[in-house]
Order: structure tokens, then sequence, then C-alpha cells
């Protein structure tokens, strides 16, 4: 868990941060309009858009599939929808891939994208006529987050308490600084094992509160290190 | 920090007066950050500057209410779950235990060469770098037949403090078996699940008090935050009292009559004893008078909050075009540390790390019994970007909707104790 010391790179600013640094985002929407015209003669999305040969595609992001009121489904989308598949980006990835593999008996006669990139174009293109996260906070995500274990600017001395203080700022909007424990608990003055312990089992889910494996999910070792040397080394 | 008293609104001074060396040069003395609005953003932002920087940068507060009503917690207030005197709070410790500058004015200006603030009562205070977090402004005529002179009347209530007790008090004058009217608003706006727990917690004091009432809706929306888990939450504790009109049926042509207290739905009239206008919102109206506003938003760089339209200027909060979050106060507290973070690094050369961002809202549908939803943010392509979250299940056990609301509990007073030390 906390090994030896590591070297420690500061990262001097916002803009000398690598990209690595910043989420990805699905893909480019502009090329997936492009893209989209491939589909456009089956399947209508944005305002105004109505079924055709194909349903409209707008919301698609987090439904059900075959569930769109008023269109006739193929029985063999039906089933899938009934069985559970659920839009989201990573089932439209395998779709676009090739539709009639994902579910078979589709009437949907379009060979599919090979190109990784296109389909993430392509369904950029269409997140933006579903649900936007900022009117709907439980709406699908726009972007993957970032690898942790792939970003070396931000590695730091095991326990580089001046970045744990940085990430803090994250858990004390609940977490009372003072100790307090009203309905959340204190984290404060924990011994750095133990703190690093119970931060580990939220990431791996081996213990179990959706907001603390959200949290917990996306820090690496080093800065759970750097957390649990800031919260162990508070003065009063 | 000078606030130069020497200059009057509206005299030939003005102009002299903005010649006078009031700034001090780049490099000699104290950098100065001066923040507009005490709220979630900029009271957090203002105590993690001067926290943080062990003096090193002077931080001024312009905010003009003396004791801050949090929105947030509002309508618990409203179901009868809080004192009035539990949603405020004071600045006495940003001044006392932290150093901020506390002003309570209201800014009127912003001279974006000269880089001062130019206030109500009359001083300007200069700027190295600005941070607004004003929250938010109604959008005039967006719903026909009611202005800023009929809130007394028809309360909006989406700013806290005599709004809020003026809708409480509504709502306890209200005649057995009498309608309580929302007209919801549209999208974006201020608190996704805001309206929701509103009806939620009226439909609970009136179930108590005042159980033959009903609660009539009108949302220009096809659908909001939480919708399954309040929806359930209606049909199991309040059946048959809350109608809910949707655009399907209409909504989107409501207006209202001040003086005859009645809605018009579409063309279907109908009387009401309160009635509860959420109007259209925009960026408080000080981001629009800086000239950061771009429509109703000010657009910002999701790496630091700064302004697309001004490197010194950072928009915090309500206001901005905040990307996939949502405008609530958890995302002004989350935003505003970032912003923090970055603005001490332009200023004292201290580390800066890349922004993280957070929200959750949590909502109570009936006592003890509460939910929630959040998500991670990072910058990505231009914008702030939602990278995953969770929401509360329907048919949750009992335990679990009272922890989420005792978690709720626990937020509250970390915010409240994030933002006024």
């Amino acid at each position: 868990m906390i090994g030896s010391a590591r070297i420690l790179a500061i990262a001097i600013g916002m803009f000398g941060a690598a990209q690595s640094s910043f989420a990805e985002t699905f893909g480019d929407p502009e090329n997936g309009k492009v893209l989209y015209q491939l589909c456009s003669g089956c399947h209508a999305v944005g305002e105004g858009a109505r079924n055709k040969v194909g349903p409209l595609l707008n919301g698609i992001f987090g439904r059900t599939a075959a569930t769109i009121e008023g269109f006739r489904y193929s029985n063999a989308f039906k089933r899938a929808g009934a069985k559970g598949l659920e839009w989201h980006a990573e089932e439209l990835d395998v779709f676009l891939e090739n539709p009639k593999q994902l579910v078979p008996g589709t009437r949907m006669s379009f060979r599919g994208f090979d190109d990784p990139s296109e389909r993430a174009d392509v369904i950029a293109y269409l997140r933006q006529y579903s649900d936007s996260p900022s009117d709907i906070p439980e709406a699908d995500p726009t972007a993957t987050a970032t690898d942790h274990d792939l970003s070396p600017e931000i590695l730091a001395l095991v326990g580089d308490a001046e970045y744990g203080e940085y990430l803090s700022s994250e858990c004390t909007t609940c977490h009372r600084i003072d100790g307090a424990d009203e309905g959340i608990p204190s984290i404060t003055l924990w011994p750095e094992q133990d703190f690093v312990v119970a931060m580990h089992a939220y990431k791996d889910k081996r213990r179990a509160h959706p907001v603390m494996n959200m949290i917990a999910g996306r820090l690496n070792e080093e800065e759970i290190a750097a957390l649990a040397a800031y919260f162990a080394n508070l003065e009063d | 920090m000078t606030i130069d008293r020497r200059l009057f609104i509206g005299t030939g001074a003005a102009a002299a007066m903005l010649a006078a060396p009031m700034v001090r040069a780049a490099g000699h003395g104290t950098p100065r950050v001066v923040v507009v609005g005490g709220g979630a953003g900029g009271a957090t932002a203002a105590r993690y500057i001067a926290k943080d920087s062990d003096g090193a940068i002077d931080v001024t507060l312009i905010e003009p209410t003396r004791t801050y009503f949090t929105c947030f917690f509002s309508n618990l207030y409203l179901g009868g779950f809080k004192e009035i005197d539990d949603l405020g709070h004071t600045y006495g410790k940003l001044a006392a235990d932290y150093g901020v500058n506390v002003v309570h004015d209201w800014a009127i200006g912003v001279d974006r060469d000269a880089k001062t603030v130019a206030l109500a009562g009359g001083g300007r205070v200069p700027y190295d770098k600005l941070i607004l977090s004003p929250g938010i402004d109604f959008v005039d005529g967006s719903v026909p037949g009611w202005d800023l002179s009929s809130q007394n009347a028809m309360p909006h209530a989406y700013k806290g403090g005599s709004q809020t007790e003026l809708l409480k008090a509504q709502l306890q004058a209200m005649p057995q078996g009498g309608t309580f009217a929302m007209i919801a608003p549209p999208n974006p706006y201020r608190c996704p699940p805001g309206p929701y727990e509103r009806i939620s917690m009226v439909a609970y004091w009136l179930s108590q008090n005042n159980p033959t009432a009903k609660i009539l809706v009108s949302d220009p929306k096809p659908k909001f935050s939480k919708q399954a888990l309040f929806e359930e939450g209606w049909e199991k504790y309040y059946s048959g009292m809350i109608e809910r009109v949707g655009p399907d049926f209409g909504a989107e042509n409501t207006s209202v009559d001040v003086g005859a207290m009645t809605i018009d739905i579409d063309g279907s009239v109908e009387n009401v004893d309160v009635c509860n206008v959420i109007p259209a919102m925009k960026a408080g109206r000080i981001a629009e008078l800086a000239g950061v506003t771009d429509g109703n938003w000010a657009p910002v760089n999701p790496e630091d909050m700064s302004s697309k339209a001004d490197p010194d200027i950072y928009v915090l909060g309500d206001a901005s075009q905040q990307g996939d979050m949502p405008k609530s106060g958890y995302s002004a507290n989350s935003q505003a540390k970032v912003c923090a973070n970055a603005v001490r690094g332009a200023l004292t050369d201290s580390r800066v790390f890349p922004a993280k961002f957070s929200n959750t809202c949590w909502s109570l549908i009936s006592e003890n019994d509460g939910v929630k939803v959040g998500a991670n943010y990072e910058p990505a392509d231009g914008k702030i970007s939602n990278t995953g979250g969770f929401i509360s299940q329907t048919g949750e056990d009992a335990a679990l909707r009272q922890a989420t609301y005792e978690e709720s509990e626990g937020w509250y007073s970390g915010i409240t104790s994030d933002m006024f030390g």
C-alpha cells in the first residue's frame, strides 16, 4: 500500500499539464454530424424529429431499447429491450460496429462503422440530443474520466500533504474539518494506514456507498496517500 | 486596500477620479482579489483564498445582505422541518478569523480597463483578479402577467430570505381545501430538483394541516430531475393532492393574473390561493454589466472558471455557463475551490492542481425520506464534462432513505462551515 518515496513531479500550471490530465470526450460531434448522413436516410434527430423508417434518436441516452411510442419495432428489438438492453455510450458503440450482431433479426440494414473513432464521433453527435446533465444531473456522462494511473504529471511523493490539502477541499464540504460527526462520519486524525485501507475499499467497491465509490473511484494510489497524510497530520 | 470614498456617482469628477492613481502598480504591494457575491460560490472562494494564501493576498467580499439565507434547504423550512434562523448565516467569522474585507454594498459596475468595481454606496474597489458569483436574476416577461412588482402577491421564493418567509406565511394562510399553484421554470435554472422538492414539502405541510388542499403545477418541461423518485413519493405520501400539467397539455402557454389570483394554462383558467411563480432565469445582473455574459450566462474556461471574455475575471456558480454541472450550491462551492487554487497560483506562484469538480443534490420527499443524485466532472474539450455519477433508486427501503436524509443534514452543516467559517 504505502511504498517507498517516489520522485516528485510538480504540475507547473494549468496549461503546462499534459492533455492526459483532462477527461476524454466521446468523440468529435462535428465529424459525427457528417458521418450521421449515413443514418439520416432512416433516422431523424433534433428539433421536430419524428419516426421514419427507423425511430427518432432524440433522448436515446439512458433509454431502454425499443421503447419509442408509435414505432413498430421488429420482434428482435422488442425482445432485446424487454431483456434490459439500455442505450448508453458503450452499448451504442457495440451496436454501431455491427448492428445485426448485437440484435440479430433487426430490420436495420446498416453494415456498421469499423473505425472506433468514427463510432465515437457519431455517439458524440447523438449525445447532444439527449438530456443535458446540467438540466437533469442524473443524465449520462459526456466524457470518460481521466485514467489517473496514466497521468505521470500528477505523481506526488507518497503522502504529499500539500496535494492532499488541495484534494481535501472536495471532502470537507461533507466531512467536517473540525471532526464533527452529523450524519457524515469524521475523517480527521485517522492513522494513515486506516485511511488508505478504507479509501481503497471504497475504490474497489468492496465497501458499498455510492458517493464514496464514485469519489474514491477517481483517486489513484498517490492521491489517496496524499489525503491520508493531510488528514492524519491536521493541527488543532 | 483602499476604497476610494471621494468618488460620487454621476458627477463630472468621475472622469478625473479615473485618472487618479488608485491602483498599485503590478509587482508592488499585496495582490488584491475582489469577490462579488457572498453565497456558495463567492463566500467559499473568499475564504479559501484568504485562508490558503496566509496573508499574501488581500481579499474583499462585496455582498449586500448582512445575513445570508440559503436557498438550499429553504424547502425544508416550508415543510416545517427547519426554522428560518436555521437557514441564516452571517459574515463575522470571514472578517474576524480570515481577514476578509466584508463590504455590505451592491456592485453596480466593473471597469475592466481600470480594474475597479463600482459600489452603489459610492466607492470604487480596485482588483488584480475579480471573482463574480452573483447568482441569478429573472428574465423579464417570461411569465406573462408577472413582473418583479408582483413578487409579493405571487412570490418566486427562489432567492432565500424574505421571499421564503412570505411563501410560508401564504401557505399557512390558505383556506381549507384551497389551491397552491406553481409555475415551474424552463431549463436551464438554479437547482434542477428544487421546484419538485418544494412541491413535496408543501404537500407534506398541507397533508398535516390542510389535507383537502390541492397543488397545481404548470411545467414547461417534459422531464425533470429525479422524476421517477418524486413521482413514487408523491403517489406514496400525497396521492391525489398533486396535479402536474406538462407541455403536452399546453403548459408553455401559461400566464397569470396577479390581481384576480388566477392562472391560465393554455386557455383553461383556475382560481388559486397561493401562486409560486418561478420565472426563467439568467446570470445575476453584475455579470452582464461587467460584459462577461453571452446571452443569459457567462461562458468560462473549465480549467479554472476564468471568463472567456477577460482572463482577470472569474465567474462561479449559477451565473456561469458551467457545462454539464447543474446550477447548485454544491456546484458553486466545488467550482470556487478550483478557482481559488488557480487564482492563488496566478498571483503568488503557489502550486496549481488540475481541476476536479463534483456535485450532489439531496431532496427531501417526506419526513426521513431523502433521495440524492450526484456526479463527478472534469474539463474535457473546452467544457466541464460529466464523467459519471449515481442516483437513488425507486423502491429503496426506509432505512436507506433516512440515512440519505441524514447525510444531507451533514452536508448542510459542512457546506455552511465551508462558506462562512
